[in-house]
């Protein structure tokens, strides 16, 4: 049962992850790319690391790949159309550092892969892995876990300057407002476009 | 055979797929007639009578309303995404139904599907999700009215996700647990709408789930007056009743998960454990009312009062929520 599982999920991952790559429409590229990140929740369910799963589904699928969708209508990317010298290099250098990262990868995993399942066998004790993971993220982690806390507020900061505009006065209206106001400018354009 | 039945995994998927048989035709009956209770109450909130031509009281009014939506003409816009345009109204069904397989809907085993121990947390999961069907709609329509709707309501939809989570998260300090049936149990004899901190809690909930459900005075993607319909003015037929589906199904799994978090769940006086989830039914039809009153009662709110309201009102209220039940919790686990 969990081994079928593994199998309907690990594949459903690989195809995603490589419609992504190979896909010429950027909006379903970014739609199999969703799907990929749901086919790795249900591997993390079948580790039952539910958290994770879960997160994961929250955090990529609902969060960042809703605003990476935006973000591709907003700029109507064109089916890609590239040609020339400049890609052939591109994608030479793509198959060696792919071919150099599985060799890498194999080279890595040859010596552990024999072990069986890596079971958490001092998490699983406790009623849920949540709490495991509450655990250990506020007395072993917690130094790196406040440094990312600081590291994201900064980006947020950095966000908020960015959106502010350079100098007094040019933007006196909310970020959100202008974003507003921005998508109705730009709207009609890429509606005209080919969906 | 009778080993195969035997098995305990063959016969928790039966019961599973039962009980989720079960859910679906009830949820489906359910938003049918929740339709009608919308036209209904519509109907007296402005001194008419609603439906009443067919059948008794109009109450196959529902019925009739499905049976038009099957025979109407199926439309696909020139230039639209084709596949992308047929997903998106079942993307906007299949996310709130996955939410009633956590729901508790009483004390017993048999009245849930499962008992998640990251059951608020799969709620939480399936709304954020449940943004692609507008978006998607919207942008595979190749019409600019829908595309502007899907642009509004993926914004509007992030960012009341945030206050939402947070909203949640004072039921988790309180209960000490994601998992919904534990928060229900812990409410057995006080539910967390009644202590300050929960109330201030359920009211963000109560909000960002009309912006997340685009219910009025949020419903901004389908602002008729400026969008044509928003999102779904290119769909037709069945595919837009999936989208009106959606939008139903969404509202009661939500009023289902605003029970258990604050409203306690099954519990309530007098009835013996057998019947309590008639409490539950009780309060979720509350909940569904108060989604129609508001509808019919408040107009839309203007695209930058929306997101002042979601971004400097509610999200810092909700952080401060946090903060204040959080310390209450451990100054109580202090003393």
């Amino acid at each position: 049962m969990t081994l079928a599982l593994f199998a309907a999920f690990a594949a459903l991952l690989v195809g995603c992850s490589l419609m992504v790559i190979l896909h010429r429409n950027p909006v379903a590229s970014a739609l199999f790319l969703v799907l990929a990140f749901c086919s790795l929740a249900g591997l993390y369910l079948l580790l039952h690391a539910e958290f994770v799963a879960m997160v994961q589904v929250i955090v990529y699928a609902g969060a960042i790949m809703v605003l990476f969708l935006f973000v591709i209508m907003y700029l109507n990317l064109r089916h890609d159309v590239e040609q020339g010298i400049a890609v052939a290099v591109r994608r030479g250098a793509g198959w060696i550092l792919g071919i150099l990262l599985l060799a890498e990868t194999v080279a890595f995993f040859k010596g552990r892969w024999a072990e069986g399942p890596v079971s958490a066998p001092d998490l699983a004790p406790v009623a849920g892995n949540t709490q495991a993971i509450g655990q250990v993220l506020y007395t072993r982690y917690l130094f790196p876990f406040e440094i990312t806390s600081v590291l994201l507020l900064v980006a947020m900061v950095g966000a908020v300057v960015i959106a502010k505009g350079r100098g007094p006065g040019l933007h006196p209206a909310a970020p959100a407002a202008d974003a507003a106001a921005d998508a109705k400018a730009a709207a009609p354009d890429h509606a005209g476009g080919e969906a | 055979m009778a080993a195969f039945w035997h098995d305990p995994n063959v016969r928790m998927v039966f019961w599973a797929l039962v009980k989720i048989l079960v859910i679906l035709q009830a949820m489906l009956g359910v938003v049918s007639y929740m339709i009608y209770a919308e036209r209904k109450i519509a109907g007296h909130m402005q001194a008419r009578v609603g439906p009443n031509r067919v059948g008794p009281l109009g109450l196959f009014q529902p019925i009739a309303d499905v049976a038009k939506l099957f025979f109407k003409e199926e439309f696909i816009p020139d230039g639209a995404n084709k596949v992308i345009f047929h997903i998106a109204p079942m993307l906007a069904v299949i996310p709130a139904l996955i939410v009633f397989s956590v729901v508790p809907f009483g004390p017993q085993d048999a009245l849930r599907v499962t008992d998640l121990n990251v059951g608020l947390l799969l709620f939480l999961a399936m709304s954020s999700i449940g943004v692609y069907a507008i978006v998607l709609g919207g942008w595979s329509s190749n019409n600019k009215y829908a595309l502007l709707g899907g642009l509004r309501s993926s914004a509007q939809m992030i960012s009341y996700e945030l206050p939402m989570g947070l909203s949640c998260i004072p039921v988790i300090l309180l209960a000490g647990s994601l998992s919904l049936v534990e928060i229900v149990r812990m409410q057995e004899h006080w539910w967390f709408v009644a202590t300050p901190f929960g109330l201030l809690a359920f009211a963000i909930f109560m909000i960002t789930a009309l912006a997340e459900t685009n219910r009025a005075p949020f419903d901004l993607p389908e602002a008729e007056a400026e969008l044509v319909a928003g999102f779904h003015t290119e769909y037709s037929s069945m595919k837009f009743g999936l989208f009106f589906l959606g939008e139903f199904a969404n509202v009661i799994s939500i009023s289902c998960i605003a029970v258990t978090l604050f409203l306690g769940g099954w519990n309530g006086p007098w009835l013996p454990d057998a019947f309590k989830f008639v409490w539950f039914f009780l309060k979720l039809a509350a909940l569904l009312f108060f989604f129609i009153w508001v509808r019919w009662t408040y107009p839309r709110l203007r695209y930058d009062q929306l997101m002042n309201l979601g971004w400097k009102v509610l999200l810092p209220l909700a952080l401060a929520n946090v903060l204040v039940t959080a310390i209450v919790v451990w100054w109580r686990a202090q003393g």
